[in-house]
């Protein structure tokens, strides 16, 4: 681990440009002692007041520094937006989630091993040195929304039923704003290095919830092994019918893409039809309309094919979950 | 930098570079060897502490971030003479074939069943609001952050679910 400053901050007005900031740490000490990351100042914001889970509006606001297992395990997490509670257990070990805040876990890095290893040429890590993993080993790598710069996907699950759940960043600094999290992680693009629109100088210090949207909630992940790991392909799908027909559907996925991936025009084809197969099959077509495989990663295409469809029948109640 | 570590009830001063993590400090500045270095990433769960009485991963801990925390080690659950009852059932069940992720097993598995009766769902969980039941399916989701290379599985699921059946899984480290 290269040398750094370390500095706990006493209040927002506290945080520099220059200084990394470190909440959990799980992700970012992990590539420190890589030196995939190497900051030269670090600044704890563990012991500001960003935690807490409060009402706003119809909604809910979580502060950054809510632990995982505290959020995943809140009573109305639990019986509102169960989806979000299901995503956060799919995700990481009972160590990891007591450490790992609500506003870091939308900050952690791919875990492309390409980015990982620094003998290797990764765009992310070094802009414009190429990327390795492209032409190399691609069973983890993404479908949608990579480029030719980068084809790493986002890891976490958390993230993934947020998407579902049409939350928004709040972010301090300079300038407050509150972002939609379909805006907060960027595409790669030829900037793979640029992951979200945060800023230095920038916080997270909050996720808003919109009003519980009701329906069925679930979120099914796929992985190679039953319990800490990171998914191959996940769907979070908030589901309502009415009268027979689909009247709210919300699908995010991870494991799959760039980026929690939402495709509106999947929602468009759902919302108002009655649920059949042919329906779920029509939904799968448009979501993997611009797929693309890089190799050892074509599994993910059927795979997320079928996982999507599964997800579907299940929150329909065409089938009872697996 | 001057950390002071709280520690199984004692307190300590130390003089750290800030890159050392809470591992390092425990095991080579505190002598506090119980804890163990397994893949120093967070990935085998060796290392599981309970800090303020939650399970943590030390190696993935900076010392200087546990500064005025409560952390308790394996050394701090019980001793020779008076094991803890996850300390015992590890032994009567046979819970380690080596041994060393034993220490990190019992620190987690210490923290796990308080979570348990604290009503946090797992993802093994049918229902999020439970009944939770200890069943091995709940013990193996709920300790998957603890591996056992030797695969002493079977023998860790039966000392957790029979030291549940008391009430204090630990020993006062106060």
């Amino acid at each position: 681990m290269r040398e750094f400053t370390y500095h706990r901050a006493a209040s927002i007005a506290d945080l520099s440009p220059d200084a990394t900031i470190i909440a959990g740490g799980t992700n970012l000490l992990d590539l420190m002692k890589l030196e995939v990351m190497a900051p030269p100042a670090l600044v704890d914001i563990t012991h500001l007041d960003l935690g807490g889970v409060e009402p706003e509006g119809e909604g809910l606001r979580i502060g950054a520094l809510v632990r995982n297992s505290d959020l995943a395990a809140h009573p109305v997490i639990r019986r509102d937006y169960p989806v979000l509670s299901r995503a956060l257990l799919a995700g990481a070990s009972g160590q990891l989630r007591n450490m790992a805040t609500t506003g870091g876990n939308l900050m952690q890095r791919t875990r492309c091993p390409y980015f990982y290893d620094r003998r290797m040429a990764c765009n992310k890590r070094d802009p414009g040195a190429g990327c390795a993993a492209i032409g190399g080993v691609t069973r983890n790598h993404a479908i949608l929304g990579a480029s030719d710069h980068c084809i790493a996907t986002y890891p976490g699950d958390m993230a993934v039923a947020l998407m579902a759940l049409d939350a928004v960043v709040e972010i301090d600094g300079p300038t407050p704003r509150r972002v939609p999290l379909a805006d907060f992680h960027l595409l790669p693009g030829d900037t793979p290095h640029l992951e979200t629109v945060l800023e230095p100088g920038e916080i997270i210090t909050a996720v808003i919830l919109p009003a519980p949207p009701g329906g069925q909630h679930r979120y099914r992940k796929v992985r190679d092994r039953a319990s800490y790991a990171f998914a191959l392909v996940s769907v979070a799908a908030v589901i309502a019918t009415d009268g027979g027909r689909i009247s709210h559907a919300a699908l995010a996925f991870g494991g799959v893409a760039t980026k929690p991936w939402r495709d509106p025009e999947v929602e468009a084809l759902l919302k108002g039809s009655e649920p059949s197969d042919a329906l779920f099959r029509e939904a799968a077509d448009i979501l993997l309309r611009p797929a693309r495989d890089w190799g050892e990663n074509q599994f993910k295409i059927p795979l997320l094919r079928r996982a999507l469809i599964a997800t579907l029948r299940d929150a329909t109640g065409m089938e009872t979950a697996a | 930098m001057q950390i002071t570590l709280h520690l199984n009830g004692a307190t300590h001063d130390l003089d750290l570079d800030p890159r050392t993590t809470l591992l390092d400090a425990l095991r080579h500045h505190l002598g506090m060897t119980g804890t163990k270095k397994g893949c120093d990433h967070g990935q085998c769960g060796a290392c599981t502490v309970l800090m303020g009485g939650r399970r943590i991963n030390a190696c993935l801990t900076l010392a200087c971030m546990a500064q005025d925390a409560q952390i308790t080690t394996i050394e701090g659950l019980g001793s020779p003479e008076r094991l803890s009852p996850l300390q015992q059932q590890f032994l009567d069940h046979d819970g380690f074939q080596c041994g060393y992720c034993t220490p990190g097993q019992i620190c987690s598995a210490t923290a796990m069943l308080e979570e348990m009766e604290a009503g946090w769902p797992s993802h093994a969980s049918e229902n999020l609001d439970g009944p939770f039941e200890l069943s091995h399916a709940e013990i193996a989701e709920r300790m998957s952050g603890n591996l056992c290379r030797c695969a002493a599985y079977a023998n860790i699921v039966a000392a957790i679910q029979q030291a549940a059946g008391t009430t204090d899984h630990r020993e006062d480290a106060a």
